[in-house]
């Protein structure tokens, strides 16, 4: 796994503490191949393509947040406004292409902008919410508080609280489409958590995130614009957000503002922590937050295939939160 | 003006945004009484009291858990929880739905105690996971529906009855206010808490017992989101498994409108109170907007003006905070 930070001494632990290193260093990783292993021999037809692709294209979403989410928290910050943030996105794309916003006569460039408009609306709220963040120091929890508040009466304002039905082959490509047999937004996934990760690994850009979060002043000190920063990565993170609401509603053929995007922030924030990112900031492992998502994804799969009620993977869920983050940490001390 | 501050204590900033709470709730009650003529009546004042009663408590238990440096996300689904189990004991008697209500309630506490205190997780990660869990729980005690009470037990007077002709929900939360400022003001664990808040470190080398305190405060939030979830229960006939959601967020930003830092360290029983009561205050006044058709305002708009009110509150409070410093 990538993690960006000083490992120093790490092959030095004794050896009672040995097994907390080795399970926080690929204990999800483990997690993730046992998990499969598990379906593999007890869940009938898990080894099926449709298996694959139910469960890569319900992760896709949350992967997509928890990327953006994985940067913010990088920087020692927290994005709640995500879902709201989705929701507004998802509101919006339709009245695009439906033509209630303003009328477009040809429907190519209706669909485009209803691709690229609503992107940039929410990253501009992130943009915003860097602002709160950076400008007047408010704390990231509360600063993004307040868009999860407003965020999605917004939404339901721009919709009059209305289910938005559509068709729309063009747009729903996003959700709906294959290239080569692969869903389109599993390709989509996969490339936003390539781009992140060769991100984070080789570009300044990259490594200015970590510094922050690691130690803001020291960061500031060395001449890193921290500021810029700072806000670059929550309008990242909002961006993203409004890829994510996009596929949402493009996967639904339907857009409901009182419902997409809700509860994605702990979605997200759950899968940068199972994956390895501490909170404190200072660390971004793209690759632990793609599995840790998979994890959680592959656990409330295995548990409904099994005849387990929703409500009892919410437990599990849960325990399996606690569980990762405890190994994580232990490994970190030794 | 630094004379009338000096005038009336302020000493820190934490004060100052105190006291800007407090005024803007007079200022706000002041705005709703001229404007509407049934604003100050018997009855909305004891049907607002009625009704926030519940994010009133929860709202101190947060700003305890806060002062620590804490955060405690399970609230709503404590809430959610003990709201089931209330509603399923409530047939045997008034009492078994209560204390097993706050029972739930103590027992996610509990569980949020372990979890931070002994297995050293951040209070965040350590409170959304049992808040998850607290969910779970309850959409399973309740079968994924919401579980009407007894009538019959007397239980839905804890909600729905008076005392003196006050709401028994208002008398509940103004006892627990009076037990919290105690708590905060007279007894040692509140200046423990505010030590723990300030330094965990410095705390623990000074002697303080920061695990036990630690888990006192997790406890008394969890009672007293379970003592919400008895009330919600009570007071809307049923347990609700899926209510809740947002109520975390909801205390929080009532914690920092009443001028406590997230950071811990410090914090007032008494803003807290008034941070609450303002951003209820602003619902009930949109609700009187829109009963008397001054402008129709959607239950989408309220949400709009509330995260815009919560703006305006925390921008304000930055800006006062970083004039202080620059002059410190």
């Amino acid at each position: 796994m990538t993690t960006i930070e000083t490992q120093a001494g790490a092959n030095t632990v004794p050896s009672g503490k040995r097994f907390f290193s080795l399970a926080g260093r690929y204990g999800t990783f483990a997690a993730f191949l046992a998990l499969i292993l598990f379906n593999v021999v007890f869940t009938p037809n898990s080894l099926s393509l449709q298996t694959l692709n139910v469960n890569l294209t319900q992760v896709a979403t949350i992967v997509i947040v928890a990327i953006g989410m994985t940067l913010v928290i990088a920087t020692g910050g927290i994005d709640l406004s995500v879902g709201s943030l989705m929701a507004i996105a998802g509101a919006l794309a339709p009245m695009i292409f439906m033509g209630t916003l303003f009328p477009i006569a040809n429907m190519p460039v209706a669909v485009a902008l209803a691709l690229v408009m609503p992107v940039a609306v929410t990253g501009l709220l992130g943009l915003f919410n860097g602002f709160l963040v950076t400008r007047f120091a408010i704390q990231p929890i509360i600063a993004t508080l307040v868009l999860f508040i407003a965020g999605r009466g917004i939404a339901q304002v721009m919709t009059n609280g209305n289910l938005q039905v559509f068709r729309n082959e063009g747009f729903q490509f996003i959700a709906m489409g294959r290239v080569a047999g692969i869903p389109a937004q599993v390709i989509l996934m996969a490339v936003i958590a390539a781009i992140a990760w060769a991100a984070i690994r080789y570009t300044v850009f990259g490594r200015q995130i970590i510094a922050v979060g690691g130690n803001e002043k020291a960061a500031r000190l060395t001449g890193i614009p921290v500021h810029r920063v700072k806000l670059f990565v929550y309008m990242i993170s909002g961006a993203l957000a409004g890829v994510a609401g996009l596929i949402v509603v493009a996967r639904n053929s339907a857009s409901d503002a009182n419902l997409v995007g809700l509860g994605m922030e702990l979605d997200a924030i759950a899968a940068v922590a199972v994956g390895g990112t501490l909170l404190t900031g200072g660390r971004a492992n793209i690759i632990g937050t793609v599995i840790g998502a998979l994890v959680i994804q592959l656990v409330r799969y295995t548990l409904l295939a099994n005849g387990v009620p929703d409500a009892a993977a919410l437990i599990v869920k849960a325990a399996l939160i606690v569980l990762a983050v405890f190994i994580q940490q232990r490994a970190g001390k030794s | 003006m630094n004379a009338l501050l000096k005038a009336l204590a302020l000493r820190s900033p934490g004060d100052m945004a105190r006291l800007g709470v407090i005024l803007a709730l007079l200022g706000l009650i002041l705005f709703g009484a001229l404007r509407y003529d049934n604003f100050l009546s018997q009855y909305n004042i004891l049907s607002f009291l009625r009704y926030n009663s519940m994010f009133a408590l929860i709202a101190l238990g947060m700003a305890f858990v806060i002062m620590t440096g804490g955060i405690d996300l399970s609230v709503g689904g404590a809430a959610a929880m003990a709201s089931v189990i209330a509603a399923l004991l409530s047939p045997h008697h008034w009492a078994a739905g209560l204390f097993g209500g706050i029972a739930a309630g103590l027992a996610v506490g509990a569980l949020n105690g372990f979890i931070v205190t002994a297995m050293r997780i951040q209070p965040f990660i350590a409170t959304l996971a049992t808040m998850l869990a607290a969910y779970g729980t309850a959409l399973l005690l309740a079968g994924n529906q919401s579980v009407s009470v007894s009538y019959d037990s007397g239980f839905t007077e804890i909600g729905q009855g008076d005392f003196l002709g006050f709401p028994i929900p208002a008398w509940i939360g103004l006892l627990a206010y009076i037990a919290g400022w105690l708590v905060l003001e007279r007894l040692p664990i509140g200046r423990h808490m505010l030590a723990i808040g300030g330094g965990e470190a410095t705390a623990a080398l000074m002697g303080l017992k920061v695990r036990r305190t630690l888990i006192a405060v997790y406890l008394g939030s969890g009672a007293l989101a379970g003592l919400a979830g008895v009330i919600l229960a009570s007071q809307f006939g049923a347990g609700q498994p899926t209510e809740g959601v947002g109520w975390e967020l909801f205390a929080i930003a009532s914690v920092v409108v009443g001028g406590t830092l997230l950071t811990g360290g410090s914090g007032s029983v008494g803003a807290t109170l008034a941070g609450a009561l303002l951003l209820a205050m602003v619902f009930n006044i949109l609700n009187f907007e829109n009963g008397l058709g001054w402008i129709s305002l959607s239950a989408y708009w309220q949400s709009v003006i509330r995260g815009g009110f919560l703006l305006i509150v925390v921008v304000l409070q930055a800006r006062l905070m970083s004039r202080r410093e620059e002059k410190a």
